[in-house]
């Protein structure tokens, strides 16, 4: 036997042959890429680049959150502020969406287990229905079911008498506007919340030690509610609000509310928020009882026989063991739902992929770049959520002793 | 050494046969048919029927450039895409030709990496309000709802008109024309702005078309036609003289139904030019001689096509106006073929 052959038949080279193969072929691969990127793009006579970021956008963007925030201005904006509007009405839409979804998910999953049949039942056909019907057909219907439920834009239903009312344009609030102070009066706020927490934890630490009960949420409630209007008051209301202003004389366009007062959420958003949030919700029901049903049911019977009511237990005894089984799974649907809110774009809600990636990327042609920072987004948003739950999945996981 | 020589090889062909960009056109011969960019059903433009056979006079102009590559129209695959969707689908290679009522603007020209091969439809935008609105002008719109789709100019121009008249208003963009026309039909808007023609064509899909009506106001010029990808000027080439036999057909007043009596000896040099019995214009054009000749038998010179499609006589009910040919009041005007 020769020296080469036999280095062929020994298996710690061969491995390291193979990994170095394994190594060459990707980086070719990625040069490859690259190179025929780069030769594609000047073929087209393109170039890369984000110099576009800083022109002016010359498009109407739909009022919500992020043009507000961004005080998005035709011909003044930029391609740069298009995109924030974008990230912040796709973050609106997912966070809020993750918040409905977790109380809905977390109620359906608990009504699905209980003895009563017609709770049970309606449970069932909730997830069943809405978990096996296409997110996208859902987002039509309830957009269209939306829009054709409201009264037309020459009508509305008044919620509070020239403060709040409904229709087919959209939900009509009071929007607040920042006078001097209102720093003081945010910095107030958040410090009340601080003392809330601070509460909370003590009230737990002494009930450990103690026994004793104390009503923190109620009192750390009262402390926000009770204190922050105390400052608002001192402070000499530091918040203007404006009004929404309902016409219904004149010219036909011109009756009904009034753009520029008061402050608008659009039925795009709110069809795009319901349907993202009972389709994820439908899901995390079933992660839920599958969680409750991990328990045994020896806790439940050892919990009943200390004492303690079925609220109580389920609360205090079986939720935090099915935790450790509902965070992981749960986490994946959070970043579903995130990354489902870019299906927005066919409902004309104007998150990052409906006006960046669609109307600004028709308009600059930068595919590369302008796919590029999207998909930056999406990556950043769910890893700092997948992060975040691992966070919470160490804390209420099983600590052994 | 064996398998890591292949290796080798192949990495070494792959990078070798991807760093040359093989022309469209070549391309196109060698895979037997056109992948053609349109629209996700717009009336007159590119619609499929419920066989799944798509019309319009966008699908003609790929229906020509099938003829002259193969002489056969139908060698044509159709990818139907939204506004938002198609200068990627082009520049990516997936589609071989963008003939989806596309306006050729400077920023598209010099920007995007596009050429525009022509125009088969001179359009401008315009807008469509309910009758029960009681507005005559566009000028009277101040603080409307507009429906219109993402990605297109029209977003754009209504934008500059409300902006150079003064008026406020609020902007709902849709991805796909379908959901506009579901959205402003529930009266989500007051406005439904886009081409003049796509509101023509739309407006057959709503509950009620007579209870709306198209205001007068033109406020930006349209011209749509075919894209291609820059820097490939044969192909470029073959779409533009293959739109340019269309318009030049009308012209001589060849049609799918004469076109066979040319062959005949009483044809003029212009005629036997065109039917490729004359000079090597295919050849230039890398083409048969005959192209021009299976153009207009098997799809029809730009007339035939404009009747067929969107002319009085469809449902879309639209006059020739300035899609006439230059020779009876229009602007249509096509190089001659010599």
């Amino acid at each position: 036997m020769s020296r080469s052959s036999s280095l062929i038949y020994d298996r710690h080279i061969r491995s390291i042959v193979f990994q170095v193969l394994l190594v060459l072929g990707l980086i070719l691969g990625a040069w490859w890429l690259g190179n025929n990127t780069v030769i594609n793009l000047a073929d087209q006579g393109k170039t890369l680049g984000f110099n576009f970021l800083s022109q002016t956008s010359g498009f109407q963007i739909s009022s919500t959150l992020g043009t507000w925030v961004m005080e998005y201005n035709v011909g003044a904006s930029t391609y740069l502020d298009v995109y924030f509007i974008g990230i912040i009405n796709t973050f609106l839409v997912a966070i809020l969406g993750i918040i409905a979804a977790t109380f809905l998910g977390f109620t359906m999953g608990i009504m699905r287990l209980s003895q009563n049949l017609v709770i049970k039942g309606f449970a069932t056909v909730y997830v069943e229905v809405l978990r096996n019907v296409p997110l996208l057909l859902q987002l039509f219907f309830w957009y269209f079911a939306v829009l054709r439920s409201l009264p037309n834009r020459r009508g509305q239903i008044e919620i509070y008498e020239g403060a709040a009312g409904i229709n087919i344009t959209g939900l009509y609030l009071p929007a607040p506007i920042a006078q001097s102070g209102a720093g003081v009066l945010g910095l107030a706020f958040i410090l009340f919340v601080g003392i809330a927490i601070w509460l909370g934890r003590w009230a737990k630490k002494r009930q450990y030690e103690t026994g004793q009960i104390f009503p923190a949420f109620w009192v750390g409630l009262g402390l926000i509610v009770f204190g922050t209007t105390l400052v608002y008051l001192v402070m000499g209301q530091p918040i203007d609000w404006s009004f929404p202003v309902f016409k219904d004389t004149g010219p036909a366009l011109r009756r009904g509310f009034q753009i520029g007062d008061g402050m608008v959420i659009v039925p795009e958003f709110i069809a795009v928020w319901l349907a993202l949030s009972l389709y994820t919700a439908a899901f995390i029901a079933e992660i839920v009882r599958a969680g409750i049903l991990a328990i045994a049911k020896g806790q439940t019977e050892a919990s009943y026989s200390l004492g303690l009511r079925p609220g109580i237990t389920l609360r205090l005894v079986i939720i935090p063991q099915a935790l450790r089984v509902i965070i992981p799974p749960l986490t994946s649907q959070y970043l579903n739902l995130t990354k489902n809110s870019s299906l927005a774009v066919a409902i004309a809600y104007p998150e990052l992929v409906s006006i960046f990636a669609g109307t600004a990327l028709n308009q600059v042609g930068k595919e590369i770049e302008m796919i590029s920072m999207m998909m930056a987004v999406y990556l950043t948003f769910s890893l700092l959520t997948a992060a975040f739950m691992n966070w919470f999945n160490a804390r209420v996981k099983l600590v052994e002793r | 050494m064996k398998k890591l020589s292949l290796i080798v090889a192949g990495v070494a062909a792959l990078t070798a046969a991807s760093a040359v960009q093989a022309g469209t056109l070549e391309d196109v011969r060698a895979k037997g048919f056109i992948q053609c960019g349109v629209s996700q059903g717009l009336p007159g433009f590119s619609n499929p029927d419920d066989e799944g056979n798509w019309t319009g006079i966008d699908v003609d102009l790929c229906r020509a450039v099938a003829a002259a590559v193969f002489g056969d129209a139908s060698a044509v695959k159709y990818t139907p895409l939204s506004a938002k969707q198609r200068f990627t689908a082009l520049s990516s290679g997936e589609i071989d030709i963008l003939s989806r009522n596309t306006t050729w603007t400077m920023t598209r020209d010099t920007q995007l990496g596009l050429n525009f091969a022509g125009v088969n439809y001179y359009d401008g935008q315009g807008m469509m309000v309910p009758t029960a609105l009681g507005v005559n002008a566009a000028t009277e719109l101040d603080g409307a709802n507009i429906c219109t789709n993402t990605g297109t100019t029209t977003e754009l121009n209504i934008t500059d008109f409300f902006r150079a008249n003064g008026m406020s208003f609020n902007l709902v963009a849709f991805e796909k024309a379908d959901e506009v026309v579901a959205a402003y039909d529930a009266g989500r808007c007051d406005v439904y702005t886009t081409d003049r023609s796509g509101l023509a064509a739309q407006r057959t899909k709503l509950t009620n078309p007579d209870d709306h009506k198209v205001l007068p106001e033109i406020i930006s010029k349209e011209p749509l036609g075919p894209v291609v990808r820059q820097g490939d000027d044969q192909w470029f080439n073959v779409v533009r003289w293959s739109l340019n036999a269309m318009i030049n057909a009308e012209e001589m007043g060849i049609t799918s139904d004469n076109i066979n009596k040319l062959t005949y000896n009483d044809k003029t040099p212009a005629e036997a030019r065109f039917i490729g019995t004359e000079g090597k214009f295919g050849q230039e054009l890398g083409l048969a001689d005959d192209w021009a000749y299976q153009i207009i038998s098997q799809v029809g010179n730009y007339a035939e096509s404009y009747d067929r499609n969107v002319g009085p006589n469809t449902p879309l009910k639209l006059d020739r106006g300035v899609n006439a040919l230059w020779s009876q009041g229009g602007i249509l005007y096509a190089a001659p073929i010599r």
